[in-house]
């Protein structure tokens, strides 16, 4: 077991936001979370992730067999987290190369490796950016700096590309791509797809789950998981609409 | 050493002293100086030393500057080492180099030099023998003895400092560096007076250093007046690395005649309480003017930029953008004044201050403001002050990179905007290492200064190598 994640609560401002998660990743899988807007899905992501804005009131989360929420959100990195942002962060002045180098040598020296030399950094940086489409161009320019959405989002799979993550989480990474970059990013993320690594793949519509595959869609509403199902259930969501689950669980009395 | 300056002296002291010593200090004076110096003096003795009661001074109070005893030296030190004192270390930079120490030019050999090109550079006090009626035709036509108490005193005080003539059409083949040391084994109180000249359409570099390579108190009151010329254009960097018992007054006055272009950058270091006094005045249309800013303060050290751009005249362009990083208790004022006259139509200017405050206890006082007396003009001002972005450390720390490298990356590149600025690639080199070092808290007297020579240098323990990629 890569991940798992038991009874999870999380609030912000003391406001509950998850409200008892309970999910299990392995190695090799790709899962889909899916919900309507506001559910906690972006939550989830940043409380993995270790974003400091939140409180976990209640529950655990283990990692490769360690306490995940013990660790500091640049631990968690270097242990193979790793978060497609919804919406990449602009760092004028930070340029991509200087960006990637840092981060590369940081999680090699962690892990007890020398650093990588100038021209071998270069070199998988070359790599890694055909893989997404990357411009060269736009390797040298600042860390998102007036990158169009797009141009973003790909810059998060180069970065994913180059950290080779053992758990990826990628937030909304197809809101606001056109069709052309849904499918580059889409290739990218398949292309990196092994039996050791893993994904959590955040998305609102079923579009994305065309290009990549998921082995497990779970729908998340009020911050709970309330189905599970194969990547059938995206399909069933996609005809009936997230009304379908807000009318059943309704039904049931839990929300409201 | 002709007088002592006791704790918390009054203005009686200078006018006593100006008084005691008037015959030697006019001796090499034209005698339009002498009596500049003797209304300057009259000026001060009304005024006296301005208090945090005005508004200009409301934020910096100059108390703990004068609870010290300085001395005061109206004549030159003999017996300097001028090669040991002076040889500039930064690698690949190329310049005319000209030394000060404690105020006082020092040179190898000649105190005044005239190149073959006709540039002459060197002492004012000799150049004051030797060029009277071109020093004549502009010392103290632009620095203001009139309302400002400090210039005031160095009109009356002052004995010698740098001296620079650059003829018309004349563009100097190389930049021209002033080192200004302070190196005293008392508490020193000096004040110095530079003068350059840029004749119609010529061209200057100038890096004009302040250090001091020991830990000894000192009060430094520098009035620099830079005329230039129809078309001229200077390039002028001022780098202030001192020791944090220091305290400096710098004045600089610039007066640009029509299509003049001047871009002026001030990196502050180091320093025990730094006010940089820049007044520019328009004195035809189509002058064009930047001036840059970055400053990078700690422990109880304090800050003073204030810039007042005149645009008198037409068609002109002015620009500031000033940054700082203000660390534990650290505080800085920048005060930007622009003044648009009644003619000066289709003028264009912005003003932009921003500062990081990385503790609770480090404060800056911010206030651009504009004064505009016309309707066709283009003007803008902003003032930020706030804390490293989180969004942004959260992004870095998430890729692995650690808080403190990450820190370290998203201050580098908020001064990065400022530095990349500077046009002399050697110099920028430099400056990066500068303050990757400084951010550090690495940068110390005698170990890494811009210019000090006789320390190995220390290697670099910077992680994160911006230069190497």
């Amino acid at each position: 077991m890569l991940l798992s994640i038991k009874n999870l609560h999380a609030s912000i401002n003391g406001k509950e936001i998850l409200k008892g998660i309970t999910l299990d990743v392995n190695q090799g899988e790709v899962h889909a979370i899916m919900g309507p807007n506001g559910t906690g899905k972006s939550t989830l992501a940043s409380v993995i992730a270790g974003r400091e804005v939140f409180d976990v009131t209640a529950g655990e989360v283990i990692y490769k067999g360690k306490n995940l929420l013990k660790l500091a959100v640049e631990e968690r990195a270097r242990e193979g987290i790793f978060l497609g942002f919804q919406y990449p962060v602009e760092i004028p002045g930070v340029s991509i190369t200087n960006f990637m180098r840092t981060a590369v040598n940081e999680i090699r020296k962690y892990k007890g490796l020398d650093p990588l030399g100038g021209g071998a950094f270069l070199k998988l940086m070359e790599e890694k950016k055909k893989l997404v489409e990357l411009t060269s161009n736009l390797a040298n320019r600042s860390v998102n700096e007036g990158f169009s959405g797009g141009e973003k989002k790909k810059n998060e799979i180069f970065q994913m590309a180059m950290l080779e993550p053992t758990l990826a989480i990628l937030d909304e990474t197809d809101s606001g791509l056109d069709i052309d970059a849904l499918r580059v990013v889409a290739n990218g993320v398949n292309k990196l797809r092994t039996k050791d690594n893993a994904f959590m793949v955040i998305t609102h519509y079923q579009r994305l789950l065309d290009y990549i595959v998921p082995d497990f869609v779970h729908v998340l509403f009020e911050g709970r998981i309330v189905k599970s199902g194969t990547k059938e259930l995206a399909l069933e969501l996609e005809e009936k609409g997230y009304d379908w689950i807000r009318k059943e669980q309704e039904g049931k009395g839990i929300a409201g | 050493m002709e007088g002592v300056l006791k704790q918390n002296s009054t203005k009686e002291f200078f006018t006593g002293l100006y008084r005691e010593h008037r015959a030697a200090i006019t001796a090499g004076d034209y005698p339009a100086l002498t009596i500049q110096r003797d209304n300057a003096i009259r000026r001060f003795e009304e005024s006296g030393f301005p208090t945090t009661k005005l508004e200009a001074w409301k934020n910096t109070d100059l108390k703990e500057s004068f609870s010290k005893e300085y001395d005061i030296v109206l004549e030159p030190e003999q017996g300097v080492d001028v090669q040991k004192v002076f040889r500039c270390n930064i690698p690949h930079l190329d310049t005319a180099i000209m030394g000060q120490l404690n105020g006082w030019y020092v040179s190898k050999d000649v105190p005044l030099m005239e190149l073959g090109n006709g540039i002459i550079m060197g002492s004012l006090a000799e150049a004051l023998k030797k060029y009277p009626a071109l020093i004549e035709a502009h010392l103290g036509k632009y620095a203001d003895s009139n309302t400002d108490a400090f210039t005031a005193l160095n009109t009356a005080f002052f004995r010698d400092g740098v001296f620079i003539y650059v003829p018309d059409n004349v563009k100097s083949p190389k930049p021209v560096q002033i080192i200004n040391v302070i190196h005293h084994d008392r508490n020193l109180f000096l004040q110095s007076r530079n003068l350059i000249v840029l004749g119609k359409n010529s061209r200057l570099s100038l890096v004009h250093c302040d250090d001091s390579y020991n830990h000894q108190p000192s009060f430094s009151n520098v009035v620099t007046e830079i005329y230039l010329g129809e078309h001229a254009s200077l390039d002028h960097y001022k780098l202030q690395n001192l020791n944090n018992a220091s305290t400096l007054i710098s004045s600089v006055y610039f007066q640009m005649d029509t299509a003049a272009q001047l871009e002026s950058h001030y990196i502050s270091l180091n320093g025990g309480l730094l006010r940089n006094n820049v007044r520019q005045r328009f004195n035809g249309p189509h002058g064009d003017t930047k001036i840059y800013g970055i400053y990078l303060m700690d422990a109880r050290q304090h800050i003073d930029n204030q810039v007042f751009i005149d645009h008198a005249f037409p068609d002109c362009t002015s620009g500031e953008l000033f940054k700082g990083i203000l660390d534990e208790h650290s505080s800085g004022v920048f005060n930007g004044h622009v003044l648009v006259e009644r003619n000066a139509v289709r003028t264009n200017a912005y003003q932009s201050n921003k500062n990081i405050l990385l503790t609770e206890t480090a404060k800056v006082n911010s206030k651009p403001f504009l004064e505009i007396y016309n309707d066709d003009v283009k003007c803008s001002h902003g003032s930020t002050t706030g804390q490293l972005d989180q969004d942004a450390m959260y992004y870095l720390r998430q890729r692995g990179i650690g808080e403190e490298s990450a820190r370290m990356l998203l201050m580098y590149a908020y001064a990065d905007e400022v530095i990349s600025k500077i046009a002399i690639d050697p110099l920028r080199l430099r400056i990066e290492d500068m303050v990757k070092k400084r951010l550090q808290g690495e940068l110390q007297i005698c170990e890494a200064c811009v210019l000090h020579c006789n320390t190995p240098e220390q290697p670099m323990e910077f992680v994160i190598d911006m230069t190497k990629l």
